[in-house]
Formats: C-alpha cells, structure tokens, sequence
C-alpha cells in the first residue's frame, strides 16, 4: 500500500546572511515515522524545523504538507500569566478538542501545579504543559525542537511514552535532538 | 473558518491585559496625570483652560495609547505563542486585532471613561462633554491600532518603545487633527464625519499591516 506523506520536503536550503547553513536537503514522513535532525549547535536544526512548519520560508525547495500538525519549539508558547490548565483550556477551545484536561494534566505529572501561574513554575514543568498541548487534540504529525530539555527521569518516560502512544496510533514524528533517542528512528538527517 | 480561535484569543488577551495589574493602569495614570498638571502650568483662568483643555486631552489620549502597546506582541514573540498561532488556520491578521482590541477595552477604554472628570477639571463647557467623549473613544479605537502596527512592526526589538512611538506618531496625524477639530461641533460637522472616516480607514489597513508584521518577526 503506498501512503501518501504526512509531509515530504525536497532540495531544502537555508542562508544565513552569506553562509549556507545546509541545501538539498529532502525528507518524507509517512505514519508511525520517527525522523531525527542531528547536528551540532548552529548547524541548522532548528531553522528545518521552523521552515517545515511553515513559520520561515526557504530559501529554495518545495514543501507539501497533508495534515496539521502541532509544534513545540525552545520557546514553549505558555503566557506567564496563565495555569497549566487554563493554557491546555484555551487551546481546546481553539482547537475546537473535547479532551479530558484533567487525565492529560495527571498523566503529564502535572496535578499539583496544575492551578499555578505559569511564572512561578520550573523549566521542567513549563515543558512538561507545553508537551501536554499536543496531547489535547490528535494531530498526526509533531514537530518537536528538543523535546526532553529540562525534563527530569520520570518527565522523559512520560514523554516517550506518549511518543510510543502517538506513533501507534498512526502518528509520525520529526524530531531535533542532541542526546540519544528513546525511540528508535527510521531516519537521521544529518545538517 | 470559526470564531473560536479568535474568541479564545481575545480572552487570552483580556486576561493579558488585566493581569499586567499597573500595566493596566498605568496608561489612565499617566492620561490623568498629565492632564491634572495642564491648570498648574498654565494656570487656572477658565478662559485658557476651556480652550487648550480639550486639545490637551488629545495629546495625552495619543501618547498614553503608547504606554500599554509596547509588550502586547513582543511578549507573544519571545514566549512562543505567535509561532503558534501563525501555525494556525486562523489568519494572523484576525489574532493581531482582536488582541489589540482586547488592549484597546483594558486600557484605551476607560481613558474615554474617566473623561468628564477630566473635563471638569478642564472648565470644558458640559454639554461638550459627551461628543468629546464619543470622539476620545474613535480616535483612541484608531491610536491603538496604529500603535498595534507600529508595536507588530518593532516585536523584535527589545526596549523598542521609542521606535514604536516614532512608528506610529505619523500615522496618529488625521485622527488627532480631525478629532481637534471637531471638538464643540455637532456629530453631522466634517471634522467628525473626517474622524470617524479615518478610524473605518485604520481599521481596514491596520490588520494586514500587523499580520504581515508579525510574519516577519518570526521569521
């Protein structure tokens, strides 16, 4: 059976001023796909990442996307104001998702500081609510930029586990990373 | 497209805002304040006061729009939250101004609120008080979506106050001379059909200038 791609990009390149931070650079994502970006610091992870997600425009080559998909990025996109909760509340309601809020922020570790504004929390607990986002409404594919920074033991179980979870479900994964995967990958994409 | 994503981004902003605490405040301080100097500076004679006072307003209205403006896009850049959005189906343009309208409510709003108190203070003749206030409402409704551009504009800049305030002074021009002018008139003078046709004109302009902003500020 031939899938059609999640998402497939081809002959991706990205400058930085005169500098070519990489160029054909090609991938497809097909469900229950893990595909890791390594590279070392500067290399241009994250500029792939932001241009697979269509937050920058590359400097050439083509993406096509099929699905939504959800992102986590290094800023987590919690408001210092707001609660876990009340974060996992609003994009529910953007989203238009009826998820249990409550079992996600207990399976996410997250039921003490649930009502506590967002300034007052650990890095640690800041990602664990920005990972929680993407279990609020079922998109197929994550873009994910260093997803276990600043997560202890316990928070990096859970979250592979959820990883494990998504990828079975017919979700797929592209993923940024530094430090060895708990999941393993069906691509490495070197930058 | 639905209206969720644009209810829960105004809410979000609401609660922005408010819990910005002083920084709520602070605009309607600053707007009082500057007004309560005017009679100790230019002294008390009802004549001058009555005819300055509410070009005055005007001048503190246009500079306290500032005060609030500068964090309302910068904070969404540095927390993620814009790259969320702009991921969204929802277009850009549409979160920016209903955030600056939730901005607008918080601390735009009650400026045109505490007016008449103002205008006492002013020895404005009473009956002028309320179109003045109608105006006030226009006119900030206007400085705050020019600002929202000018503050879209200058996300990325840190301590970009001052650039926003250069942005967007120019563009304040036909709201702040329409606005003058109409003071004392009826609602059916130029000046005010000219004010309200500036305000329609900003509001046209200034989403798409304030989504392809933030475009480029997360770029």
């Amino acid at each position: 059976m031939i899938q059609e791609p999640y998402i497939s990009a081809e002959n991706l390149a990205a400058m930085r001023g005169e500098r070519v931070l990489y160029r054909a650079q090609s991938l497809r994502v097909q469900a229950g796909e893990v595909v890791l970006l390594r590279g070392k610091n500067g290399a241009g992870k994250t500029t792939f990442l932001r241009q697979l997600a269509g937050l920058s425009q590359p400097d050439s080559g083509t993406i096509v996307r099929t699905v939504p998909h959800h992102w986590l990025g290094h800023a987590t996109g919690l408001k210092d104001h707001e609660t876990p909760r009340r974060h996992l509340q609003h994009w529910a309601k953007v989203w238009g998702a009826r998820a249990d809020l409550q079992a996600i922020l207990t399976q996410m570790g997250l039921k003490r500081p649930a009502d506590v504004p967002v300034r007052l929390l650990s890095a640690g607990q800041k990602r664990r609510t920005a990972l929680a986002r993407l279990a609020v409404s079922e998109r197929k594919l994550w873009l994910v930029d260093e997803p276990f920074t600043a997560l202890d033991v316990d928070g990096q179980a859970v979250v592979s586990e959820m990883m494990q979870n998504h990828l079975m479900a017919g979700g797929a994964l592209v993923a940024a990373v530094h430090a060895d995967f708990p999941i393993p990958a069906k691509t490495e994409l070197c930058l | 497209m639905t209206p969720a994503p644009l209810l829960s981004a105004f809410r979000q902003a609401l609660a922005e805002a408010w819990s910005g605490g002083a920084g709520m405040l602070l605009p309607i301080g600053f707007f009082a304040g500057t007004t309560v100097l005017v009679p100790f500076s230019l002294g008390s004679d009802s004549q001058i006061l009555s005819g300055l006072g509410p070009g005055l307003l005007w001048l503190a209205l246009a500079l306290a729009s500032f005060v609030s403006l500068e964090r309302i896009f910068q904070a969404d850049l540095q927390d993620g939250a814009l790259d969320l959005w702009l991921q969204e189906e929802a277009s850009i343009s549409m979160i920016a101004t209903v955030k600056t309208l939730a901005h607008w409510l918080i601390s735009g709003l009650p400026l045109v609120i505490i007016t008449p108190l103002l205008a006492v203070m002013l020895q404005v003749p009473v009956e002028q008080t309320l179109p003045a206030m109608i105006a006030y409402g226009l006119g900030g409704l206007t400085f705050f979506l020019w600002g929202g551009v000018a503050a879209a504009l200058a996300a990325s800049i840190v301590r970009g106050g001052l650039l926003i305030a250069l942005i967007a002074l120019p563009f304040y021009l036909p709201a702040l001379i329409f606005g003058s002018l109409s003071l004392g008139q009826s609602y059916s003078d130029p000046s005010f059909l000219f004010l309200s046709a500036a305000t329609l004109f900003t509001l046209g302009i200034a989403p798409p200038a304030m989504g392809a902003a933030l475009r480029l500020a997360a770029e």
